[in-house]
């Protein structure tokens, strides 16, 4: 099944020209989401050379409001802004990407900012995103989300060979890669016996292939090809945008070892005119270990199964030869609930260069995966530097 | 059009109450269809037909969950022969035992309080 290109969209025809994180980890006390995405515009604004004045777009996501556009427009007196509160999970971000770029295309706004804002640590996982009842799963006690990726490495397992410990390399390359990251939640070293010997969550995971229980926020601001390049920083252009959304629960996913990657992924290639050859950095929503062999495998980066082996040996770690989540990822930098700001945060940031310790060399290209409920909203973003377009 | 009497869930708690794992075929796409629906995935015929699976079936995906407090259980995926999946556990045996590919049998586990009857499984030995 083969969907659309998403061809109404000009590559390069937007550009992320402002980046920056909220507050991030343990959040001061009754900090709301909102506050934390205002905090992150004004930052990102602030990073872009612009001010809230300029901006008449706004696009966001939370899971502690329902109406979370309209509460950012009240909070930042922004009556006449265009509006989009897409939320499908942690991918909800990189479908933002593609609607503000549509919207920046059709004339709808000319600044457009993706605001993202979670108390979840604060307040409680649960408190921050209550699961809705279903029928047909939750009389069954699954530790959703864990459970389903959990189910879905199983099978993974199962039919590939893949291994306990490569598993465990995935949440020990992230742990090496956050200790370049001064924001990163996670200060300390880890191996591979210290993810298998942790607390078990739900078999074969424990608590170390689980990503992080954090808060945190942020926002990226979007603008138009003319107006990027008259801006403080080299824009980092949008090349192509795919998704796809192959089920909401896990009972309904068709097969638990192919995700919607494999189409959301081919929709961005198509659109950027490059393949995963040609990417320089990677930035995959690691919410558990098996995300980032299943993503790796999806988007083309090693044949279906092969995953595991991939990642072996620190392939994807800094020493590696594939910069796979440099910031730490959802494993051991941030998450907050929904992580996929952060993922397009740290590629612009590499795509510009500006990462220190774990800048990639020469990065020109990024991919951007975004994940969202368990395995189900899949969202890709190629970026790419000014020799790209 | 007439208004629907009775929604897809209780026709399927109705169907368990009498010991029965229902689901539905489809007509228009030619396969089974759970969870049971007013509509036909992708082609939306609204001609599903109600149907009891024999209630034999193999294990898809499986995990044993551990919680905080209380003992570890499995919760797993369900391929039944007749071409559909679901969601429940296989009971009467130690939960790390439970194996993709495994044969497992319904069986009701019953109504409690506010609670209606849900599909369980137990092993199934050259089933």
């Amino acid at each position: 099944m083969t969907g659309p290109t998403r061809s109404g969209l000009t590559r390069g025809g937007a550009a992320i020209v402002g980046a920056a994180e909220s507050d991030l980890g343990a959040v001061a006390a009754l900090m709301s989401p909102i506050d934390l995405m205002a905090q992150g515009i004004v930052r990102a604004l602030d990073d872009a050379g612009l001010t809230l004045r300029d901006v008449d777009g706004l696009f966001c996501a939370t899971t502690q409001g329902r109406t979370s556009a309209m509460s950012l427009v009240e909070y930042l007196g922004l009556p006449n802004a265009y509006t989009d509160s897409t939320i499908v999970g942690g991918s909800s971000f990189e479908i933002h990407v593609a609607h503000a770029q549509a919207a920046l295309e059709a004339g709808l706004c000319t600044v457009a900012v993706i605001a993202y804002g979670s108390t979840q640590r604060t307040i409680g996982r649960r408190a921050a995103s209550a699961r809705e009842y279903n029928p047909y799963e939750t009389p069954f006690k699954p530790f959703l989300p864990a459970s389903a990726y959990a189910m879905a490495a199983s099978r993974h397992m199962h039919e590939f060979g893949t291994t306990r410990e490569q598993l465990a390399e995935v949440a020990v390359a992230a742990r090496d890669w956050a200790l370049l990251n001064p924001a990163a939640w996670e200060k300390k070293p880890l191996t591979i016996e210290g993810v298998l010997n942790a607390r078990k969550i739900s078999d074969p995971f424990t608590v170390r292939d689980c990503c992080l229980v954090t808060d945190g926020g942020g926002a990226i601001v979007m603008t138009t090809p003319q107006r990027a390049r008259s801006l403080r920083r080299k824009p980092v252009w949008v090349l192509g945008c795919g998704q796809s959304i192959t089920h909401a629960s896990i009972s309904s996913m068709p097969d638990l070892t192919k995700t919607g990657a494999i189409e959301s992924g081919r929709q961005a290639y198509a659109a950027a005119g490059v393949t995963a050859a040609e990417i320089d950095v990677l930035a995959l929503y690691d919410a558990f270990t098996i995300n980032t062999i299943l993503f790796l495998e999806d988007l083309g980066f090693c044949p279906k199964g092969e995953g595991g082996r991939f990642v072996e040996g620190g392939r994807i770690g800094p020493k590696g030869d594939l910069a796979v989540n440099t910031n730490g990822g959802g494993l051991s930098y941030c998450h907050p609930g929904m992580y996929g700001l952060f993922l397009l945060i740290e590629a612009v940031r590499q795509v510009r260069g500006e990462c220190g310790e774990r800048q990639v060399a020469d990065a020109e290209t990024a991919i951007v995966h975004g994940n969202g409920g368990v395995l189900s909203a899949q969202a890709t973003v190629v970026l790419g530097a000014d020799a790209t377009v | 059009m007439p208004a629907e009497t009775v929604s897809p869930l209780t026709t399927y708690i109705a169907h368990l109450e009498r010991g029965e794992l229902a689901y539905q075929f489809s007509p228009s796409s030619n396969r089974a269809v759970f969870y049971p629906r007013l509509a036909c995935p992708e082609t939306g015929a609204t001609d599903l037909e109600w149907r009891v699976s024999q209630g034999i079936g193999s294990v898809y995906a499986t995990t044993v969950v551990h919680p905080q407090q209380g003992a570890p259980y499995n919760v797993a995926l369900i391929d039944m022969d007749e071409g559909f999946r679901l969601m429940s556990r296989v009971e009467d045996v130690d939960p790390t035992t439970v194996a993709i590919g495994q044969r497992v049998r319904f069986r009701v586990h019953p109504a409690e309080g506010e609670e209606p009857p849900y599909p369980v499984f137990t092993p199934a030995e050259g089933a």
